[in-house]
């Protein structure tokens, strides 16, 4: 059924191997599927990055846009047609930096679309350098010594801006990613569905992550359920900083833009 | 009726139904004119973005789905948007942007005219490329030129500008609204042709989004199927010089001009705002052996109109920047050119244009 959604005269890929984007690209296919939604009615769109190559594989009209801009691109697609379904690909940088005013105004406007944003904390394409999702400390060719600007929580961001499903899994946790993009993709509103993933050659090479498990292992060991984090919170419990909140955030139904009139 | 209103209401009878804006001086009342409108009309969406960037974008999305989306905006605005420009150039977005100019650069006089935008908007994103450009003088041709743009950006499948200015936008006067306006939608994509493949025109036909076609659209280098393919220089070049000469090529079609006293030694080439002036000098002060050309499109550039005045002795441009499109006359004739740039924002006075037509050996 997936392979219907590939556009298989694109094949091979530009991702690196051991790249976390593809299982998420699986992902999101595959929660695609389970929605049964017409592939002619279907429209992807990205920004420009490792990630936003994704839609350029899917057989569907895309719209591969300019650095940052997807959500506004995509703002333009869904309100002049409501009835199309909309998703995006972005990463850190295309999401949080240059496009982190479209990103805030899509929340806040709680446009129909689905964002999924596979962060690698890294700038992959350009060859590595720091992201606005780049832990402290951590190496890149922008940050040599260890970076030292504190980076955004994309979740925390989203909710505040006003999205109406908001969820962080990673590229290890297949079964529960697919999931909230199916949740995502259902719930009317702005919804967000952040991917930590690995990304061997730029972000792991330099961070003592130098195989793709290197990194699944550090996600799987790392990424905390959220209801055990905020018990850890309440208790007082040492948490590593290593460590970060996985689920869902957010489910709600504030006022939204872009949905079909009832007929 | 005031001139950014008639560029609304030029746009909405030629079936505009996308906006997608940011308030900037002098251009607001188009996008307070396209809100108080649009919500009223079945199947239109009017929409205040954060900022130019945005808008661009959402004008381009919405012109996917088969929308005939448009933009209004001013100097710093039209710098933010010069980057999703050069992707509907590269896209062949069709779509249509005003600019009611201002005094520049920077934030430069918001509430003077200028006509300081006319390079930028020929050359302002990075990379090779042509488009078109429209410029009103009257509220009259506010909204005619605007109604013609949406036929214009469909037709060659580009942005096309509206280069309207501030004197202009803000003048009141009288507006012939006709019954209907003439609508040229684009050429559909025939079963079984690739996206990209353009026809004997360089235009490729138009598979607006969700009706099957799976087109990929990029702002990369791309082939026919609409793949990126952003090392192979043959492909960069045919796919570029495709898009130039598409325009360049239909340059003659393009053409909307007037010629006043073909047999004048002394000819003033003009557009916007300046042709008032100009007009003053040659219709109702009759200064003698003068005339006019007064381009309506100023891109691409039709040259060949500079050819049809026999006696000329000297081209004056008189232009509300430091002479812009007075090189562009330089290029192509032998005669004198004479620029007549005046920046701050007030039109040229009668006298002025008579000076240039004395220095230019005028017997005034």
């Amino acid at each position: 059924m997936r392979n219907e959604w590939l556009r298989s005269d694109r094949l091979p890929h530009i991702y690196c191997a051991g790249c976390g984007n593809g299982t998420i690209m699986n992902c999101v296919l595959e929660a695609i599927t389970q929605t049964g939604w017409d592939r002619t009615r279907t429209v992807f769109l990205s920004g420009i990055g490792c990630s936003s190559r994704a839609p350029g594989y899917i057989m569907t009209d895309s719209l591969h846009t300019t650095h940052g801009r997807a959500i506004a691109f995509a703002t333009g697609v869904k309100m002049a047609d409501p009835s199309l379904h909309v998703v995006v690909f972005t990463g850190d940088g295309d999401l949080a930096a240059i496009g982190g005013n479209h990103f805030i105004h899509g929340c806040r406007r709680n446009i129909d679309i689905t964002v999924v944003c596979m962060n690698n904390h890294i700038y992959g394409m350009t060859g590595g350098q720091g992201s606005p999702t780049t832990p402290l400390g951590k190496t890149s060719t922008t940050t040599p010594y260890g970076a030292e600007e504190a980076p955004f929580d994309l979740v925390e961001l989203a909710i505040a801006a006003g999205a109406n499903y908001v969820a962080r899994w990673t590229s290890y946790h297949v079964k529960q990613l697919t999931d909230a993009v199916y949740d995502g993709l259902l719930t009317p509103g702005f919804s967000l569905i952040e991917v930590r993933c690995q990304c061997p050659t730029s972000y792991g090479r330099r961070n003592k992550y130098r195989e793709p498990t290197d990194y699944m292992t550090y996600l799987k060991t790392n990424a905390i359920l959220k209801r055990k984090w905020e018990e850890m919170e309440r208790s007082g419990e040492n948490i590593s900083p290593d460590s970060f909140p996985v689920g869902e955030f957010v489910r709600r139904s504030r006022p939204v833009m872009g949905v079909p009139d009832e007929a | 009726m005031q001139g950014n209103i008639a560029c609304a209401e030029g746009a909405l009878a030629a079936g505009c139904n996308f906006f997608g804006g940011y308030p900037i001086t002098p251009s607001t009342e188009v996008a307070e004119h396209m809100a108080s409108r649009m919500p009223k009309i079945t199947g239109s969406c009017f929409i205040q973005m954060e900022d130019e960037i945005a808008s661009m974008a959402a004008i381009i999305g919405a012109a996917w789905t088969g929308a005939r989306s448009m933009t209004a905006t001013s100097g710093p605005g039209f710098s933010l948007m010069m980057e999703n420009i050069g992707y509907a150039v590269m896209t062949e977005t069709p779509c249509v942007l005003v600019n009611i100019q201002r005094g520049g650069p920077s934030t430069g006089q918001p509430t003077m005219g200028a006509q300081g935008d006319m390079m930028q908007v020929r050359f302002g994103s990075h990379g090779d490329y042509s488009i078109i450009a429209l410029c009103p003088s009257s509220v009259q041709e506010c909204f005619d030129l605007t109604a013609k743009a949406f036929n214009l950006a469909d037709r060659f499948r580009t942005p096309v500008f509206l280069m309207a200015d501030e004197v202009i936008g803000h003048m009141r006067e009288k507006l012939e609204i006709p019954d209907s306006v003439e609508i040229i939608r684009p050429k559909t994509l025939p079963e079984g042709t690739l996206p990209f493949t353009a026809g004997p025109d360089g235009v490729p036909g138009f598979a607006p989004f969700g009706i099957g076609r799976f087109t990929h659209v990029t702002g990369l280098t791309h082939d026919e199927r609409g793949y990126p393919d952003t090392t192979n220089p043959a492909c960069h070049e045919s796919l570029v010089k495709r898009l130039v000469n598409k325009i360049e090529n239909a340059r003659h079609e393009i053409a909307d001009y007037t010629i006043v006293n073909e047999n004048a030694r002394y000819v003033f080439v003009c557009y916007g705002a300046p042709v008032r002036t100009v007009k003053e000098v040659v219709d109702r002060m009759k200064i003698p052996d003068t005339g006019y050309l007064q381009l309506k499109t100023v891109w691409p550039f039709p040259e060949e109109l500079l050819l049809r005045f026999p006696n000329v002795q000297a081209f004056i441009v008189p232009e509300m920047n430091l002479g812009m499109i007075s090189r562009e006359v330089e290029r192509h004739v032998s005669v004198r050119v004479i620029p007549v740039g005046r920046i701050g924002g007030e039109l040229h006075p009668p006298e002025e244009l008579i000076q240039a037509v004395k220095i230019a050996g005028g017997d005034v």
